[in-house]
């Protein structure tokens, strides 16, 4: 067996398995239904960096495939409990048939120009829909959503998709398949061409491609994974609403897509499972959290524009490279002040939310009651973030040089 | 027999400005052309004319007897057509191999399929290696196109050219900006690469175009003043007065 190939099932094998474990560790109602959203974000980011990072089209509208995924799959959930014959199981498949649809005719429109010509006209198409969804409520059920029933197929060998934990597998079993094939098909004769036109359009024409028709079939093919994960968001919540093609999800997608990182396969993987986490625990806890979720895309696209992945990226190198243990050290000095600077933001922001809200203008943080109608209270939060910025500065300009010498090192390592 | 590639009555305007004001050209089969000229004449604009990379105002061009006028680049290559550039045009984040994959797929006849892995391609794989190691690039098969020396980015521009097993090959300034030797190691190269080929040539390197060229026209403001062997070019009286002369007159 090659290394290659043992690498290939251990990654794979290893997948699988989690995929197979994770609802035992994570078997509560509240977790389970969180990882069966991860794993419809995940085939969703998936599909959008098909195009990003792929084909390297900036798409403003990757929401609509998914939502009419989700929407046709409703859809033909309630044929199916009106008496049409269709296994629930491969409804994903009515979703992913319907991204595709309209994948093949938005595809045809939007794809003469790269650039910011496509990523104008994807926005306009988004809007276009999501105003249809408001304009012809009976089919996209407007703001109150249509709803379904995912066991109207009745038990197939005792699986009705009633309990949650049902969809969890079916979810999951989505997921390793379309991950998969994304997978193979970024290393097909047209994964490579997406490659090419993305880093040149204008040379791939001079060996024998069309760009356009290149660009084409990425968006043909990734409204098809698009549609697959709307229809398994369709069967996982059993209601779409207008929200589902808007604007924000195809934010959302394009934010979990590069948080994660597009020039890796498995970057969106990462974002996905971040936003959702961030998304739902984080959105449990506090109202800022598209503020903090703003926060962190800003930095990631300021301070490490690869993403997630390419921090285990370096990581894996400085392992390789045993230069993780002197990076460490860099990393314990700079801890505390960075987490005081941190916690110091977190207080401001809170401090400013819940100002805003005469009743929760007083709030409690570890024991200590802090008041926002107190001037002293905003001067003690602003100073000691201010000094906590500080010290992060003196600390960074105290270990640069360590840290330098290890990229020196790194560097030196890597061309022999 | 026909021409590999005939160009009559060629003309290209940008705006009022006539560029390209009317150029016939025969390049025979299996023959080595140069296509030499000051600067501004107008070589790099037939290049780009040739290749469709900008539409032409009036005339026609056919490639083996066919006409290719209006027709997109993509689907002039297809019949047979590649050229390179003067400024180099990689795929910069695709490794040298892959570049070079990328530029025989499609004539081998994978098109925009996307249910065989690339990997399993032995046909394309083994074409990229073979010309790998002929454009001397073996050792840096694995790097990025993007950060090569400039030389070797030269060199895999050339690849990419060849790769397709294109009939008609054009060359845009394949030597601009290096120096003597990496001049004569390209040079090498064209002959080897070449061999058997139709190839179109603009070079500025006087000693390249006449080692290289077995004949040569002459372009100056858009139109060519003459057409000949090499021999025929250095006795042309027009040609060392339109040209030569003034090259002599500017050192």
């Amino acid at each position: 067996m090659s290394p290659g190939v043992r690498r290939g099932i251990v990654v794979w094998g290893g997948y699988a398995a989690v995929l197979a474990v994770a609802p035992l560790v994570f078997h509560r109602g509240f977790a389970l239904s969180l990882l069966c959203q991860m794993g419809i974000v995940i085939i969703f980011s998936l599909s959008y960096n098909m195009l990003l990072g792929q084909t390297g089209l900036l798409s403003f509208g990757h929401a609509v495939y998914y939502g009419m995924g989700a929407l046709i799959t409703i859809h033909a959930l309630n044929l199916v409990q009106h008496g049409w014959k269709f296994p629930v199981t491969l409804m994903p498949l009515v979703g992913g048939a319907a991204g595709l649809a309209f994948g093949v005719v938005f595809g045809y429109v939007t794809t003469r120009r790269a650039g910011t010509t496509f990523a104008m006209i994807s926005l306009g198409i988004g809007e276009m829909m999501a105003a249809c969804s408001l304009m012809f409520p009976g089919f996209f059920g407007g703001e109150a959503g249509i709803s379904g029933n995912r066991s109207a197929g009745g038990p197939f060998l005792g699986i009705t998709y009633g309990p949650q934990i049902q969809v969890y597998y079916l979810v999951a079993a989505w997921l390793l398949l379309s991950t998969a094939a994304m997978y193979a098909l970024s290393r097909t004769p047209l994964g490579r061409m997406a490659n090419a036109v993305r880093d040149n359009p204008e040379r791939a024409q001079f060996v024998g491609y069309d760009p356009q028709h290149v660009r084409f079939m990425m968006v043909a093919l990734s409204g098809f994974f698009a549609g697959i994960a709307g229809g398994l968001a369709a069967l996982n919540y059993e209601i779409v609403t207008a929200e589902s093609l808007s604007a924000s999800t195809s934010g959302m997608v394009l934010l979990a897509t590069y948080l994660g990182g597009i020039g890796f396969f498995a970057g969106p993987i990462a974002g996905a499972i971040v936003v959702t986490l961030m998304q739902t625990a984080l959105g449990s806890v506090t109202n800022a959290w598209p503020f903090y979720f703003g926060a962190m895309f800003l930095a990631t696209v300021l301070f490490v524009p690869g993403g997630l992945a390419s921090i285990a990226l370096l990581h894996k190198r400085l392992w390789d490279a045993r230069l993780l243990r002197r990076a460490m050290a860099v990393y314990a000095a700079l801890a505390i002040p960075a987490a005081l600077a941190l916690g110091c933001g977190v207080l401001l922001v809170e401090m400013a939310y819940n100002a805003s809200d005469e009743s929760r203008a007083a709030f409690r943080v570890m024991g200590h009651v802090v008041d926002t109608t107190a001037t002293a209270s905003w001067i003690a939060a602003t100073s000691s973030f201010l000094a906590a910025i500080a010290a992060c500065a003196f600390t960074w300009r105290a270990v640069s040089p360590r840290w330098a010498g290890i990229g020196a090192a790194l560097a030196g390592d890597r061309d022999p | 027999m026909t021409a590999a590639l005939e160009l009559s009555g060629v003309q290209k305007r940008f705006g009022a400005t006539e560029i390209v004001r009317g150029v016939d050209l025969r390049v025979e089969q299996g023959e080595r052309h140069a296509l030499i000229g000051p600067n501004g004449a107008g070589k790099s604009v037939l290049f780009h004319l040739i290749s469709a990379r900008y539409p032409i105002t009036a005339g026609r061009i056919a490639l083996n007897g066919e006409t290719i006028t209006g027709r997109k680049p993509h689907e002039i290559n297809r019949r047979g057509l590649s050229r390179s550039f003067q400024v180099t045009n990689l795929f910069h984040r695709l490794t040298v191999f892959e570049n070079l994959r990328c530029a025989v797929l499609w004539s081998l006849g994978y098109r925009y399929c996307f249910w065989r892995r690339v990997e399993k391609l032995a046909d394309a794989n083994d074409r990229a290696r073979e010309i790998v190691e002929r454009i001397g690039l073996a050792a840096r098969a694995d790097v990025p196109a993007g950060i090569l020396s400039y030389a070797e980015q030269r060199a895999l521009e050339i690849g990419i050219t060849i790769a397709g097993g294109a009939s008609v090959i054009l060359l845009d300034e394949p030597t601009a900006g290096m120096s003597r030797t990496e001049t004569e190691a390209a040079v090498a190269l064209i002959r080897r690469v070449t061999e058997g080929r139709t190839l179109l040539i603009v070079e500025h390197d006087m000693s390249v175009v006449f080692g290289l060229a077995d004949r040569i026209s002459v372009l100056v403001y858009g139109r060519i003043v003459a057409t000949g062997t090499p021999g025929e070019i250095r006795a042309n009286e027009k040609v060392r007065e339109a040209y030569l002369g003034a090259e002599a007159a500017h050192a």
